[in-house]
């Protein structure tokens, strides 16, 4: 790579366009070249713009703006049935939003099914890309085998969880009779966490398999050598080379799965048998993407649920830092362990 | 090269990142063998490693078999202990009425149309705007960029009222539109190919289109396209399964009268038809043609997901 570029076709700009030195120039070929480098120059500086116009233009008007609005939608009354009719309410919607027992409870599940569903999929996840990180043969046949419950949409994995779930005719409550144990209603408080996690998980895992196989593969193959070499078994290497490495990507999925967990919206409405968005009869499943649904969408508050709409975004802001405070305060253990090693 | 870097000449820009996508594909092949490297991808698997992918694979595929299953029996069937493990004899009956009644030809039709403009979209415009951020040089490019990746982790539902009350304004409801222009283009879509570009597009080709006259519209045509496109298809691919999958906006903006797959799955979900077979089939339905391009193009869509995944 030079910096020798032909500076007869494409003259360095100079600022304010057309420069006076070239006004006395009346040969037409000059002015011709003239006029090309001008429009030339204008097209270098100006087309970038051009290029990401398109994508901000759509961005601006169905995201950030409806992203903004949604907070000052937050701040008044609006009814379903007159979208366009707001009434100033101030912080009242919020007030009342936190004296409203059932966004405790839809924060609760919310909470609960995140992490019974969250952390399971991670672990097997890391699990099964190590695996997947051996030479295998058939190793592309697994890779989009797990992907398939990945194209599976929510509401068709969803659909058939909920016969597989079913108390008295559903495959899984069969099993646990012919392995002896008692049926369950899979539709009852805590248990209901556990069948709707079994979605998602099914859902992610492979995905996740997938993301965290990738970050394995760019782990230095000599980190691996040099630790074989010191006396490191493989699961010492797994614990002390590979899942140091991984960090980013953990926290990454991490993150995402979180975000993923905080919207969770259509397993819990059609896990209910007749598709409500109550999460249940005593609410026993309804998440915060439920909530704002009914709200908005039963109840007709579009104030309230855009209120709903803010504070979950609160709470993914808040649970990123935690994960952000986490992963460094453990990087700076990490980091004094190696030193502590070192001087020892 | 002189005009591009006109304003600030940074030389090291043009040279492609070490450790980029040849390295990294390179290192997947193993060098040696047997035990000497230690883990990582040169170790064989043995029996155990074999038996729990097999277990894994067969937990993805068995839901996905059984909705096959259940949608070939009949509603009595599926109210019998034990639950059936192979196929009966509905399933093209079932299949029928799913397709009429629960409206799944009109849902396929649909979303085919959704999810095709959306691909079309986000790879067009997420190619152009992808190439502007990673080789051209325009005031603001690092403020915009951030904040198309700051709002890529926004949950949809932060959008979901002003949307609503866009589309009774213009009374878009239940019109494809309404589902199609929301997420016509993506930050995501966006940022990935910024991110393949960066690494694929060596910027003399650029340049030596420039030095010979080019428009930047025609550079964008002739050298942009052709390098981008294993990316493309890669993200055309991702997201139309997404646009397929997409499940909040979607009910909320359409009805049954003039559904998406999932619209039409939410119906069947809510009682709409009472049969769990022909549930059953409506889901196998809306789930095939996915399936379809998962074994055609799976180790495109794999590829994708993990090279997205260690830039990302």
């Amino acid at each position: 790579m030079t910096n020798t570029g032909s500076p007869v076709s494409a003259p360095p700009v100079k600022q304010g366009g057309a420069a006076p030195r070239h006004k006395h120039v009346s040969s037409r070929e000059d002015r011709r070249r003239e006029r090309r480098s001008r429009w030339y120059q204008r097209d270098v500086r100006w087309s970038p713009y051009g290029f990401v116009a398109p994508f901000f233009l759509f961005f601006g008007a169905f995201s950030l703006f409806p992203l903004l609005y949604t907070g000052w939608a937050s701040l008044h009354k609006v009814s379903l049935t007159a979208p366009t009719d707001m009434e100033w309410a101030g912080l009242h919607n919020f007030t009342r939003l936190l004296e409203d027992d059932f966004f405790w409870n839809a924060l609760r599940n919310t909470f609960s099914i995140g992490i019974i569903s969250t952390v399971p999929q991670l672990l097997i996840a890391l699990g099964l890309a190590h695996l997947l990180n051996y030479k295998l043969r058939g190793a592309t046949f697994y890779r989009v085998a797990m992907l398939a419950p990945y194209a599976t949409s929510v509401a068709a994995a969803t659909l058939v969880f909920v016969v597989l779930f079913g108390r008295d005719y559903g495959m899984i409550n069969w099993f646990l009779g012919f392995v002896g144990l008692d049926p369950v209603n899979w539709h009852e408080g805590m248990t209901s966490h556990f069948a709707i996690s079994a979605i998602v998980i099914w859902r992610w895992t492979g995905y996740n398999t997938l993301i965290y196989l990738a970050a394995m593969q760019a782990v230095p193959k000599d980190l691996y050598e040099s630790a074989a070499l010191d006396g490191a078994s493989r699961w010492q290497q797994f614990v002390h080379v590979t899942i140091p490495a991984l960090r980013p990507t953990i926290l990454f999925t991490v993150v995402v799965s979180t975000i993923g967990a905080t919207q969770l919206f259509g397993e819990p409405l059609l896990f209910n048998p007749g598709g409500g968005a109550n999460g249940g009869p005593a609410h026993q499943y309804q998440t915060l993407g439920l909530y704002l649904y009914e709200q908005g969408w039963v109840n007709l508050h579009l104030g309230r649920a855009s209120a709903i709409a803010w504070m979950m975004f609160l709470i993914l802001v808040l649970i990123a830092l935690v994960n952000w405070l986490i992963s460094r305060g453990m990087q700076k253990r990490e980091l004094g362990r190696k030193t502590a090693r070192r001087r020892s | 090269m002189s005009v591009l870097d006109s304003d600030r000449a940074t030389p090291a820009r043009t040279a492609p990142e070490p450790g980029g996508a040849g390295h990294r594909t390179g290192r997947g092949r193993p060098r040696t063998r047997g035990r000497a490297g230690g883990a990582g991808g040169t170790l064989h698997g043995g029996k155990l490693t074999y038996a729990v992918l097999f277990l894994v694979t067969a937990i993805a595929l068995f839901p996905l078999f059984w909705t096959a299953v259940a949608a070939s029996r009949n509603n009595t069937r599926l109210a019998e202990m034990p639950p059936p493990f192979w196929f009966g004899g509905n399933l093209f009956k079932n299949l029928g009425i799913a397709w009429t009644d629960a409206n799944m030809g009109l849902a396929l039709l649909n979303t085919t149309i959704v999810a095709g403009s959306i691909a079309a979209g986000t790879v067009l415009f997420g190619t152009i705007a992808g190439f502007a951020f990673a080789k051209l040089r325009f005031r603001f490019r690092n403020l915009l960029l951030m904040l198309t990746i700051g709002t890529m982790m926004v949950p949809p539902q932060l959008s979901v009222v002003p949307l609503f009350m866009a589309i009774a304004e213009l009374e878009w409801t239940n019109q494809l539109q309404a589902v199609i222009l929301p997420t016509f283009v993506s930050a995501f879509g966006v940022f990935f190919m910024r991110q393949y570009l960066l690494e694929a597009l060596p910027t003399e080709l650029i340049e030596a289109a420039r030095v010979d006259g080019a428009s930047s519209l025609r550079i964008v045509w002739h050298v942009v396209f052709p390098a981008a496109r294993p990316a493309m298809a890669v993200l055309g691919m991702l997201t139309f399964v997404m646009a397929w999958n997409d499940f909040f906006w979607p009910i909320i903006a359409l009805t049954q009268q003039n559904p998406t797959v999932q619209v039409a799955l939410t119906g069947l979900g809510r009682g709409y038809i009472p049969d769990q077979s022909v549930i059953m089939a409506g889901a196998l339905l809306g789930t095939l043609p996915l399936l379809l391009i998962l074994t055609v193009f799976g180790k495109q869509i794999v590829g994708g997901i993990m090279q997205g995944a260690v830039k990302g």
